[in-house]
């Protein structure tokens, strides 16, 4: 007697045994710990806080371990955790002038206030495989210079001297920053908001996009205005208390773009911005983010709308990395009921096709035959 | 006394908030999908007068920090009962009903013009108030018939207590599709639903 | 630090009591206004994106302890995705869940409407990828947005048209778009068209989530579905030539069977529960006694 397929349930479960018996791997191995996760594989770390969007350097290194280190479903895990989390309140903006600078770059100047620092970069790295990290060799300690002044002034800032870059953006003071992850999307969006689902954002999609501007789809003459990486603090308003309240410190990287532009009936000709803001040390992405927000920023400026990068609902709609994962990887589910449809109106449609093939191939030896 | 009244703000609301609100809501729901049913659900709050515990529950149940709610101006200014709103959901009353997610009515007989609320936009119809009206009953006034979305053939009703007008409001209301708002009828028996797709005639 | 105590923790229904609230106003507010997609704040889930997070959003906001919640991806319980959902709100509500379709009181699907008819005190939730039934028309929101606004629906006919100059029919056999109360054009989710008529007049609640596209919609009992169609070709729902091979049920969706590596195939309900009852109250199909075996 035919029997359906049962048993969904077991083989669920022997697959999810499965898994956490290949995510362990060589039990002779040792195991990894968080710490080693977090102190010797930062930089992952920082794009699963980034994209996840939830600043917690133990947790994205759990989920990281968890996910056997695919980054997409790391960020995920972390997402969906984040999602339970209660919200007390909202910090105050945090004052990257007052960074704890560890690295900060200009291409525009060659020295200014607060001058450059390197900082841990791969720059200037030979792209060397190198065997010494095969072991575990002792590293030697760093060479680092003192942090000059309590506050960098940004390079956007000694541009504004001179009024020869746009203002800061131009919000009213009541204005309350927007969440996207709480409130439903809607287009066209504020800035603020186009930025934190930037942020958020898939690294790889938004380095694409950055890239395709500079390719010419959507050219914006870009310049690195500064990046700088460094802690900075976090602090919130307790009414009660009337003061600020300092929470912690977070790592972050800011990249702010300075881009040509030859003005419009909007606005006279002068330096225009492009923003990006993330978690830890991610420049590749905050300069992806600088370059993409900029572009999006088109229609504001009055520039014709004629690349990927500048379509706003087509960028902001497809950047995040969980939802797309999901909708692609949904397609691996059965979905056999509509193949069923699909399957009846083919054959359907086939055997009409080849009905008329045939009635067409009679009329022609018809018509050979009266000849 | 004033001590009294100033411990009734932080007292009444739900006694197990997360079953509480979903009975609350299920009750709601039904009734917003099946207009001229009379839903029930015991008395789970105990707001200040003269809202009803009816009202109460609704507003403990769906009010919260994203909401804004419109009161009648002689209730808007009592303290007790602003009060034990906003300790309670933590909405936002507003002054004006055009700007309110919510509007709660216990003056049913000086029920504002319909139109005075938020009636969504063409685009985004759903951004329209919801009005929560006491009426002195459910089922000891005149009859009115109810047609439309959620009623098999049709439904009567006999709530009493509606401003004289009520019926042309609602079928002006109904003109507006899909802009417009929704209602709440409640009484100490339950409540009543009749959102905007329901076409009110007297019968 | 974080302890994995804290990690354990979620509310009854997984959701918090705000993200519950928030999608109940917005279920209100679908139900007033039949058919329309109301905008809501999509929560990430602890499942992917398009695996049903929207139907599992929309249950989470409705369930309560009374519920018995029965969960169906393709018309079956068991296929994986619904043992998984069944399994997660057995896990954060501890409802209970039942296959019977007579005996739930909440429905969650993907891709099919139950066979048997469904009362007055059930609700069905259907998992939607795509709410929007214009969007393969218009990929911008933007557009669709004014389109329903303008009650604008002239592209969706003239592509179920231009079907019929090519075809000599409508060539949209699933998400077959619907007609709500005369007003709005709404996607029915992925499911056959063979189950359209299924949602007109029904007695059941109808809600269907979108998680991903974060948008909610409903169909209240009693109410005007119509699936788009034309004078001169009118809609109609597929027919099987034979009836279930298993239960002889006629007038139900089948799922085909491939039996052998030589093409043999039988075709069998697609709605379990049905299947089961019918052979259990003894009707037999023609292959349900004997030689499937070799299956085993
Ligand atoms: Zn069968």
């Amino acid at each position: 007697m035919y029997v359906a397929v049962k048993g969904g349930e077991t083989a669920i479960n022997n697959a999810h045994r499965l898994l956490a018996d290949r995510r362990r791997g060589d039990r002779s191995v040792p195991a990894m710990h968080l710490e080693q996760i977090v102190e010797q594989l930062g930089l992952a770390v920082d794009r699963i806080m980034s994209e996840g969007s939830l600043y917690d350097c133990e947790l994205a290194a759990l989920a990281f371990k968890q996910a056997r280190g695919d980054m997409i479903e790391a960020i995920f895990l972390l997402r969906a955790y984040r999602t339970t989390l209660p919200r007390f309140g909202y910090s105050n903006p945090v004052d990257t002038n007052r960074m704890h600078i560890e690295r900060r770059i200009s291409a525009t100047y060659k020295d200014l206030p607060g001058g450059q620092l390197l900082g841990p970069t791969f720059d200037y790295t030979h792209r060397l495989l190198d065997p010494a990290l095969m072991g575990s060799q002792d590293v030697e300690t760093p060479v680092t210079k003192q942090a000059a002044e309590q506050s960098t002034p940004r390079v956007s800032q000694l541009l504004t001297q001179e009024g020869l870059i746009e203002s800061d953006g131009d919000l009213p003071d009541d204005h309350q920053t927007g969440d996207l992850t709480r409130e439903p999307m809607e287009f066209p969006m504020a800035r603020d908001v186009r930025l934190q689902a930037l942020s958020r954002g898939d690294e790889g999609f938004l380095l694409a996009l950055g890239y395709s501007t500079q390719r010419g789809f959507g050219r914006s003459h870009p310049f690195v205005g500064e990046i700088r990486i460094g802690e900075v603090d976090v602090e919130i308003d307790i009414p009660e208390l009337g003061f600020a309240i300092n929470l912690g410190r977070i790592r972050v990287t800011e990249c702010q773009m300075v881009t040509q532009f030859q003005g419009s009936a909007k606005s006279p000709p002068q330096f225009t911005r492009g923003y990006g803001l993330v978690f830890g040390q991610s420049e590749r992405k905050a300069m992806a983010m600088s370059l993409v927000d900029r572009s999006l920023r088109a229609r504001e400026l009055g520039e014709d709308l004629t690349a990927p990068a500048q379509d706003e609902e087509f960028v902001i709609s497809h950047a995040d990395n969980v939802q797309a994962t999901g909708f692609v990887e949904h397609l691996k589910l059965p979905h056999y009921v509509d193949f069923q449809a699909e399957l009846d109106l083919v054959r359907r449609m086939r055997s009409e096709f080849e009905a008329a093939q045939e009635r067409d191939g009679n009329a022609g030896e018809d018509l050979e035959a009266a000849e | 006394m004033l001590q009294a009244e100033n411990t009734s703000v932080y007292l009444g609301g739900f006694v197990q908030p997360v079953f509480d609100a979903q009975t609350v809501f299920r009750q709601v729901m039904n009734a917003m999908a099946r207009p001229g049913t009379i839903t029930r659900f015991d008395a789970l709050t105990t707001p200040p007068a003269p809202l009803i515990s009816v009202t109460g529950s609704i507003a403990a149940a769906l009010f919260d920090h994203d909401t804004s709610v419109w009161l009648e101006p002689a209730q808007a200014s009592q303290p007790a009962l602003t009060g034990w709103l906003t300790f309670n959901t933590s909405t936002k009353i507003v002054a004006q009903g055009f700007d309110a997610d919510f509007a709660i009515v216990t003056d049913a007989g000086a029920l504002p013009s319909l139109e005075s609320f938020a009636q969504g936009t063409q685009e985004f119809p759903d951004r329209s108030t919801t009005i929560i009206l006491q009426v002195e009953s459910l089922d000891q006034g005149p009859r009115l018939v109810l047609e439309g979305p959620g009623i098999k053939e049709k439904a009567f009703i006999s709530p009493s207590g509606l401003p004289d007008q009520f019926c042309e409001q609602c079928s002006a209301n109904r003109q507006r599709f899909p802009r417009g708002v929704d209602l709440l009828l409640v009484s100490t028996q339950g409540l009543i639903g009749l959102p905007r797709t329901v076409k009110i005639s007297r019968g | 630090m974080n302890t994995h105590g804290e990690l354990a923790t979620y509310n009854f229904a997984y959701l918090d009591e705000q993200t519950k609230r928030m999608i109940r106003r917005a279920i209100l507010k679908a139900i007033a206004i039949p058919g329309y997609q109301v905008p809501f704040a999509s929560r990430e889930m602890p499942m992917p994106y398009g695996w049903g997070t929207g139907g599992v959003q929309v249950t989470a906001a409705v369930i309560g302890p009374d519920d018995t919640l029965k969960v169906i991806d393709q018309g079956a319980d068991d296929t994986t995705n619904a043992v998984s959902i069944r399994a997660f709100f057995q896990k954060v509500t501890n409802v209970a869940v039942t296959t019977s379709t007579r005996q739930a009181t909440i429905i969650q699907t993907r891709h099919r409407i139950p066979e048997e008819q469904l009362g007055e005190n059930q609700i069905l939730v259907y998992q939607v990828p795509i709410p929007e039934p214009l969007r393969f028309l218009e990929p911008r929101e933007t557009e669709t947005r004014k389109m329903h606004a303008l009650e604008e629906y002239g592209l969706m006919h003239v592509k179920l048209y231009e079907d019929i100059a090519r075809n000599g029919h409508i060539a949209t056999t699933y998400a077959y778009p619907v007609k709500v109360e005369g007003r709005y054009v709404m996607d029915p989710s992925p499911t056959p068209k063979f189950d359209n008529p299924k949602m007109h007049m029904s007695q059941a609640l109808q809600l269907f989530g979108a998680g991903r596209e974060k948008r909610i919609y409903a169909i209240p009992p009693y109410t005007e579905v119509v699936s788009l169609d034309f004078e001169d070709h009118p809609f109609e729902v597929q027919t099987f030539k034979d009836p279930c091979a298993l239960c002889a049920a006629t007038g139900v969706y089948l799922d085909e069977v491939i039996l052998d590596d030589k093409g043999s195939r039988m075709f069998v309900c697609s709605d379990t529960d049905h299947c089961e009852n019918r052979r259990n109250e003894g009707h037999h199909g023609h292959l349900s006694g004997q030689a499937l075996e070799a299956q085993q």
